[in-house]
């Protein structure tokens, strides 16, 4: 295991969810969850983080807000959407004002759907991040990703 | 450690302090998760964390905040290998504020108003502290009549009883020099803030590993000042640092953040009551 899987950091973003999905993962920080014990932070800065995660599905005025923080963050970095809004849109889908899922802006590592998503499967979802970290840092030191 | 030859005591600060500060901020941070009814995260988190960051991509808008935090290590570990050296004590103070200045200068590189107003509370909490850590040195001077390090270690008694204000001052003020609530005003360990991470907002990759590894070894040397107060009782020093770092962890636990007015003025008036009233009184005995 790298250290980069041993200290993983995560940016929360709420793109334009129920809040359903955000209390689901402030939930895996409780003392029931705990996801501290495997090094995991909520850092709240893009600069700090590693993991990108997103709830709820993104909006026409949120759009550049998102693609902004996912460009903050530095390399190698994976992005993890969170609930079946952030999967596709969801249930918000046919709104006038919903772009649709996540993936239309930024690109997506890990889909976690739900409604709301399960913090057992949130965490699922960062531990498989995890592997794709991994795999991105080994690209990035070959020169394939990061290097713009 | 006086008896050992400068050289080989600043060398072993430089390789041991990185060992000894990782081991208790990591134990820290399992404390505060106990505290707070958590698991909390391996002893060796706060290693991995700095591993980590360097094996990111480094990101700066400005390449001289990257210079500025080098200059903060590097002053900051010669801080500490002039502490250990048995060097003077007020060069020390001047050197570990010198240190900060460069953190500050960091935080000031970029345009972010968070790391700006992260940059002016930094400044603040130097104001707040300083006049303490020169009393505190005032006093060392004292009852050891030298402002050398190696001849303070070497004193038979406990300068602790001559020196109760100081001491507590010292132990007010070390709140703000190991970052904690409630004087937790320009970075902090917890997310979620006013000021998103304050000072150390637009530092990434190498250069946060940096600002953290000095925090370390900041950590070390503020130690090293508590062991002055036990001259060389080394046991009871070890018991006193073990108490106080938990009686920290606990304020950091019960207390939120206060205004900076309030970390500023109750800091000087303990300075002002219990340092230079404990001075006072030495010098009139």
């Amino acid at each position: 295991m790298s250290y980069l899987q041993k200290s993983p950091w995560i940016i929360h973003y709420d793109a334009s969810s129920c809040n359903g999905c955000d209390i689901e993962v402030l939930a895996c920080l409780t003392p029931l969850y705990d996801v501290e014990r495997f090094g995991i932070l909520n850092t709240g800065n893009p600069k700090h983080a590693d993991i990108f995660v997103i709830t709820g599905g993104v909006n026409e005025i949120n759009k550049e807000v998102v693609q902004n923080i996912y460009e903050q963050m530095p390399h190698p970095k994976v992005v993890v959407a969170v609930g079946i809004c952030a999967c596709s849109g969801g249930v918000f889908r046919e709104c006038y004002n919903i772009s649709g899922g996540v993936a239309t802006v930024i690109p997506v590592d890990v889909y976690v759907p739900g409604c709301a998503a399960r913090p057992e499967s949130i965490i699922d979802g960062i531990v498989q991040a995890l592997g794709i970290l991994e795999q991105k840092r080994h690209a990035m030191n070959a020169g394939v990703e990061g290097t713009v | 450690m006086n008896s050992m030859d400068p050289f080989i005591a600043a060398a072993l600060f430089i390789i041991l302090a990185p060992v000894v500060g990782i081991l208790i901020t990591g134990l820290d941070r399992i404390l505060t998760a106990r505290m707070q009814g958590r698991v909390g995260p391996p002893v060796l988190q706060p290693w991995y964390d700095i591993r980590k960051l360097f094996q990111k991509k480094q990101v700066a808008v400005w390449g001289a905040q990257s210079f500025f935090i080098f200059c903060y290590l590097i002053f900051i570990i010669f801080t500490g290998a002039l502490f250990f050296g048995g060097g003077d004590i007020l060069l020390v103070i001047f050197a570990f504020t010198l240190g900060h200045v460069f953190l500050v200068l960091g935080a000031y590189v970029s345009y972010s108003p968070y790391a700006h107003i992260g940059a002016e509370r930094e400044l603040i909490q130097l104001m707040a502290v300083e006049p303490m850590i020169i009393i505190a040195a005032i006093g060392l001077y004292q009852v050891n009549g030298s402002f050398l390090i190696g001849d303070m270690a070497n004193h038979p008694g406990l300068p602790i009883l001559l020196l109760p204000g100081v001491f507590l001052g010292f132990i007010y003020i070390l709140t703000f020099k190991l970052r904690k609530s409630p004087f937790d005003l320009a970075t902090s360990h917890h997310a979620h803030q006013e000021l998103v991470k304050g000072s150390t907002t637009e530092f990434s990759g190498r250069t946060l590993a940096m600002v953290e590894l000095a925090h370390i070894y900041e950590l070390v040397v503020m130690l090293g000042f508590i062991w002055l107060f036990f001259g060389d009782n080394l046991w009871l020093c070890i018991c006193a640092i073990i108490i106080i770092m938990v009686l920290e962890i606990l304020v950091d636990n019960c207390t939120s953040r206060v205004r900076w007015q309030d970390a500023m003025t109750s800091a000087w008036f303990v300075t002002l009551v219990a340092g230079a009233g404990n001075i006072f009184a030495l010098s009139i005995m």
